[in-house]
This record gives structure tokens, sequence and C-alpha cells, in this order.
């Protein structure tokens, strides 16, 4: 049996599919964080249940690719049972979904989710007559303590036995006769039958003039389409308004009227997580806060690293050594052998330092519902750059990981405005490029120019935006958003997001790193450095850095860590100060931050942006990499 | 009288009359509880021609300074 997580974004279908699933979908407080369905199997009643979380939608008319793979999958997925999960607190907003819903004659669950925040907002809902109203089963369910988990879904499981099909709520008379009508002329036609929906559903989303449904005529038969016009203008000149506005405000009035039928108000409790607004989002403290956070944020991440750091390398640099004295150091063991412990200590005591804190930070700002908020403060900034507000949920999340950040950019509307996100984002620190600043550049040479390092990065991004939009000057759609409330983060889902994103780094890079320590130092034992070394001359000696560097070049295109973490191996010491300048080191961590995206980066925004653009995403970067990284080598 | 919602200063209640342009943004304010007839309280303004915050049927959106061009509303 399939069940499928449908609802609005920001109600916890995430939330609610990793209780059963494990921590496996990221789960945060921003609409739209959930771009990709995610599918896991369980068992109930003996029975396997696959289900699946769907990208969070507002309608069944699909405005971004991740509301369009939402409902795609619901029309040809083979689902048994929907569960339709709703933000209890905003009920009368999400049953416009559910209504529309109903129209697919899907077995179907109504989740009520966050009843306690509902409550809280003074909204008392009767779960029996809403139940009563839909003639479907509904559960009420608190998500992230996990109540009510276990009844939602043996309640699902019985409606997919029963196969038990759901009514359909009406609108007003003539609405109805319009659609009637046009349902009938479907159905002589037949061509519900190619999209697999029922007649209703499609005559509906005719009149909405939805361009997904309505594009797959115009091209081939004009007749039907001249019919369906003709059924859009009887509703506009009926009601005065174009007929997606009739229905949709007739889909509106209903859910208001369920809505008020089944909720009781009473008084809202206020707290204090409900004033933080007032300093977070007012128009000048919010930028101050905005700028302290981040400061806070940033020496957070360089107190514990630094910490951490020092005992840890010391102890790891003790054991090579060690090493020669069991194993004669001239010979291929005793290369792999070191490469192996270099590989290892650059995992424990240099990447992971600074890492764990980073993403955990990262987790609480998420969970706490502050990215949206930077959205809002940033708006009028980015359209500068030709982007909007939103732009900047992919941008915060590229300096985790560059790969989900440029799968973020499917929420922004129009293609262009994904293009240039995409690109910018490339350019973004990642966690694994923050490491380097950190270990190298923040720990040998100080603090304040690693701080410079993000600034200039940030400059060099508004700069690289407004070329791109100049490239491309088409108007941004301009933002629309919703602003969550407020949540206070459960530290336990915070640690679980904080090592799903640390197990990428532990069962990825790290053997990475190994291997590729490995490999260096065979390529070291037979002399074959010298090789890639004399090739990459030219770019080493313009930029002034070490010979040897050149190999390391090579490495960080599969993860940018493994240029640090090479560099130490190749240049012989753990001490890179004793061997590198200052000017090398800022030149060569410059240019490591801003040159071609990583493999991983590259497949995604193949997939995404497609081929050529790609190809040009590679190339500007590089150029502007060896551009930043020379004027680094002569001006600082 | 009628007026466009980006005018409006904030704390203000307003009812909003229509929402001109195209297709796209008349179904994602929609989306939103955004329609003709939907009481709407501006709660702040962002500064350099910013967007705005509005309260709508208790949730919060925030909306673009061009976006919210493109409402029309009128004040209780």
């Amino acid at each position: 049996m399939k069940i499928a997580l449908m609802g609005q974004p920001n109600s916890g279908k995430s939330t609610i599919f990793n209780h059963v699933a494990g921590y496996k979908a990221v789960t945060s407080n921003f609409p739209g964080k959930t771009v990709e369905y995610t599918l896991t199997k369980f068992k109930i009643f003996g029975q396997v249940i696959e289900l699946v979380d769907l990208p969070g939608t507002y309608s069944l008319t699909s405005f971004d690719l991740a509301e369009l793979e939402a409902r795609k999958y619901l029309l040809n997925g083979n689902v048994d049972v929907v569960i339709n999960v709703v933000d209890a607190s905003l009920l009368s907003r999400s049953l416009e979904l559910t209504l529309q819903l109903l129209e697919l004659k899907l077995p179907m669950v109504i989740c009520l989710n966050m009843i306690d925040e509902a409550e809280r907002k003074g909204i008392r809902i009767n779960v029996e007559k809403l139940s009563k109203i839909f003639g479907v089963p509904v559960v009420p369910v608190i998500a992230v303590k996990g109540k009510g988990i276990k009844e939602l879904f043996s309640t699902a499981y019985k409606m997919g036995r029963k196969k038990k099909i759901t009514k359909i709520l009406n609108f007003s008379k003539d609405v109805e006769e319009v659609i009637e009508k046009l349902s009938a002329q479907i159905k002589e036609k037949q061509i519900s039958k190619e999209f697999n929906v029922p007649e209703r559903f499609l005559a509906i989303k005719y009149l909405e003039n939805d361009h997904y449904f309505m594009e797959n005529f115009k091209s081939r038969d004009k007749k039907i389409f001249k019919e369906i016009n003709d059924f859009q203008n009887l509703l506009k000149e009926v009601h005065g308004r174009p007929s997606d506005v009739v229905i949709s405000s007739e889909r509106h009035h209903l859910s208001m009227n369920i809505y008020e039928s089944v909720v009781s108000l009473t008084k809202p409790h206020i707290s204090l997580i409900d004033y933080l607004d007032n300093t977070l989002m007012h128009p000048i403290l919010g930028y101050i806060s905005l700028g302290l956070i981040f400061y806070l944020f940033f020496n957070l991440i360089f107190g514990v690293g630094k910490i951490v750091e020092e005992p840890l390398l010391d102890y790891f640099y003790k054991l090579i050594p060690l090493l020669g004295k069991s194993i004669d150091s001239g010979t291929l063991l005793f290369s792999i052998m070191s490469g192996i412990i270099q590989g290892l200590a650059g995992g424990i005591a240099i990447v992971l330092p600074y890492l764990f804190p980073f993403l955990f930070g990262l987790a609480i700002l998420e969970d706490l519902g502050y990215l949206p908020r930077i959205a809002f403060l940033l708006d009028a900034f980015l359209h500068k750059i030709g982007l909007h507000g939103k732009a900047i949920i992919p941008f915060i999340l590229g300096y985790g990981c560059t790969v989900p950040a440029i799968m973020a950019t499917r929420i922004l509307e129009s293609k262009r405005d994904r293009f240039i996100a995409s690109v910018l984002t490339t350019m973004i620190p990642c966690a694994a490029r923050m490491t380097i600043i950190f270990a190298l550049v923040a720990f040998y040479i100080s603090p304040q120019a690693a701080l410079a390092i993000y600034i200039l990065n940030i400059i060099v991004i508004i700069i690289s935006g407004k070329i791109l939009s100049r490239l491309l000057p088409e108007i941004t759609p301009g933002m629309i958003l919703e602003i969550p409330a407020y949540h206070i983060p459960s530290i336990k889902v915070v640690l679980a997001k904080t090592w799903l994103r640390m197990k990428e780094f532990i069962f990825v890079a790290w053997p990475l790193l190994i291997v590729g320590s490995t490999i260096l130092s065979l390529l070291q034992y037979y002399k074959a450095d010298m090789l890639i070394n004399n090739l990459f001359s030219p770019l080493t000696s313009l930029l002034g850095l070490p010979f040897v560097v050149g190999t390391t070049l090579i490495f960080g295109i599969l993860r940018k860590e493994l240029s640090m973490l090479m560099l130490i191996q190749a240049i012989g010491t753990s001490n890179v100060a004793a061997v590198m300048s200052t000017t090398q080191i800022m030149t060569f961590t410059i240019f490591i931050i801003f040159y071609v995206p990583c493999v991983a980066t590259i497949a995604v925004l193949w997939k995404e942006i497609g081929s050529k653009r790609t190809l040009f995403a590679v190339a500007f970067t590089f150029v502007l990499a060896v551009i930043l990284a020379t004027i680094t080598r002569f001006v600082y | 009288m009628t007026i466009t919602l980006d005018s409006i200063g904030e704390n203000q209640k307003v009812k909003v009359v229509s929402v001109t342009g195209g297709w796209g943004i008349r179904q994602r304010l929609g989306c939103l509880g955004i329609h003709p007839g939907d009481i709407i309280t501006i709660k702040r303004s962002a500064i350099m021609r910013g967007p705005i915050l509005i309260s709508v049927h208790g949730n919060q959106v925030a909306l673009g300074r061009g976006v919210a061009g493109k409402i029309i509303v009128e004040v209780e």
C-alpha cells in the first residue's frame, strides 16, 4: 500500500515522515524546504507500507517546480491513500487544498497537525464535525511530539483497505451548472483519461485556466480549446470577474464557512516569543540583530573549532614519526600508511571541529524560523542584483552545502531567477570551504582576516549578481512569502539534522579524503606529482604559490576541503605558516573558494539548469577565481 | 477610497477590492488567503522600498513592493 503525505508548505509533512523513517527528510521552519519527494517503507498490521513525503503545495495549481513535482506524483504515482496534513493553526486557508484533494476521489485522511499551536492561538476545532462535513476521518496530531502519529497511520491503513472514495462538496448553484456541463463535454471526448484524473477535477482546472492542462490542448485540438474558453467567459460574464477568480473565491467561501462552523475562538495565549519580531523585523534593530547574530555565529565556530583543532593536530602529527620508527620511511608501505593517517587526521582534527558547530548553529536558526525573516529584511537589497527576498534561502543554505542549496532554488518562480541564484550559490563558501577559511586563514593569520574573506565574498557575489542580471534583464516576479510563527527548536531534532548533514561528510567526503591522501602519497613516491605540478606551473607561478600546490588543486574539484588537506601533505608539514607566507595562504584560499564548483555541485547544476549554463558557471567562476587570486597576490 | 496596498502605512486595516496583474499572481495570492473581500492588516513596512508584512486570516505574509502595488484595497 502506498500512502502519500500531501499538504501546504510548512504544515509538518516531513516531521511526520521522520517519525516512521528516522531522521531522513530535512525539516525546517520555512515554507518550501522540501523540493523533492522522499520514500520510506514501514510495517503496520504486518503489511508493508510505502510512505512518500511530497513537497508542500498551496493548491493543486502549481507555480514552482517543487509544487509541480508534488502534483505530478499524486496524479500518476498510484497512491492508495492521501494523508492531507493540515496546520490546524491555519485551518481556514489550509482547507482550500483539502477541497481540491477531495476532487481527486482518492481515499483520504485529514491529519490535523499542530493542534497545540492552534489552541495557543485560541482556535478550538470540533474534530467530529469536521470529519462529518468532509466525510473522511480526521486525526488530531502533534507531530513534533509524536502524538497521534500511530493513530494516523492505522486510520490511513484502514481507509486504504476499504478503498473508500471521498465525497465532493459543492460550490454555488450557477457555478456547479457550468462545471457539470463542462464535465459532460470532457467525459464525451474522453479527455480526462489521458491525464488519469476525474472529469470534474479537470473541468475545474480548465475553469481555473490552469496552464499545465491548458497547454496540452492549445496545439492539438482548437475546437475543444474554444469550448473551454466559452465556458470560462460564461462564468466571467455572470460574476464580473475572470473565471479563475470565481472558482478561487468559491473555494475560499466554502472553506471559510466550514471553518466558522467547526471552530470556536477563545482568548489566545501570548508568549514572549511573539514579541521577538518587534526586534528581529524592526526597520533598524532588525538589521543590527542580523549583523550581530552572524557575527556571534562566526565567533562561535572559530572559538569551538580552534580549541579542538590544536590539540588534535598535535596528537596526529606525533603519530607519523612514531610510524617511522617501525617502518622504514623510504618504503612504499610508509608512504601509504602516512597517507592514510593524514587523511584520518584531516577529517577528525581539521574538518569536524568547525563543521559541527556550524551545522548545529544553522539548524537552530532554521528551526526557529529566522530564515524567512532574513528574506524579508534583505528583499530590497536582493532586488538590486535582480532577484527577490526568497533567493536568500538558497544562499544561506549554501553556507552549509552547495548541493541542497541549488536544489532549493526551485522555490524561485522564474527560470532566470533560478539560473542567477544557482550561479551565485556556487560562489558561497560552503562548509567545506569554511573549514579552509577557518583552519588556514583564521588559524594561521587572524580571525579578522577570515571575516574579511567572508565580506569580500559577499561583495564579489553582489557584483557578479549585478553583471548576471544585466546580461539577463528580466524583471523578477516579486516576493510572496509566508512568514511562519517562531518555533522553539527541539534539541533532539536539531541534533538529528546536524547528524544527517554530517553523515554526508563522514561517509562520502572522509573516505575520499583518505583515498586522496593515499593517492597523493603514491604520486609522490613515484614522483608523478612533478608532472602534474609542471602542468599547473603557469597557474601557480601567476598566483605566486609554491610549485607543489599544483596537484592539490585537482583534488579540490572532487571535494573542496581535499585541497587544504592535500596542501598540508604536499608541503610536508602541518605547520603551513612555516612554508607559506600569509600572502600565499590568502591567495590560495581565495582561489579555492571561487574556482570551479566541486563535482557534486556540477552534477546538480547540470540537472537543474542544463549543460550549457553549467559550463558557463564553471568558466565564469574559474576566470573570477584567477582574477581575484592574482589581485590578492599583489595587494594583500 | 481605493488605493494600492503598497501606499498604506503600518498598523492599518484594509479590505481587498481586487488584484490587478496576471493569472499567476492572482492565484498565488489566493493561495495565501488574499482574495477580493478579505481583510488585511499591515504590520510592517521595510526600509528602502523593501517588502511589507501583512496579517491575513491569522497568518503573516511578506509581499514585495511590486506585488503589493498590484493589490487594490479600500481603507475601512
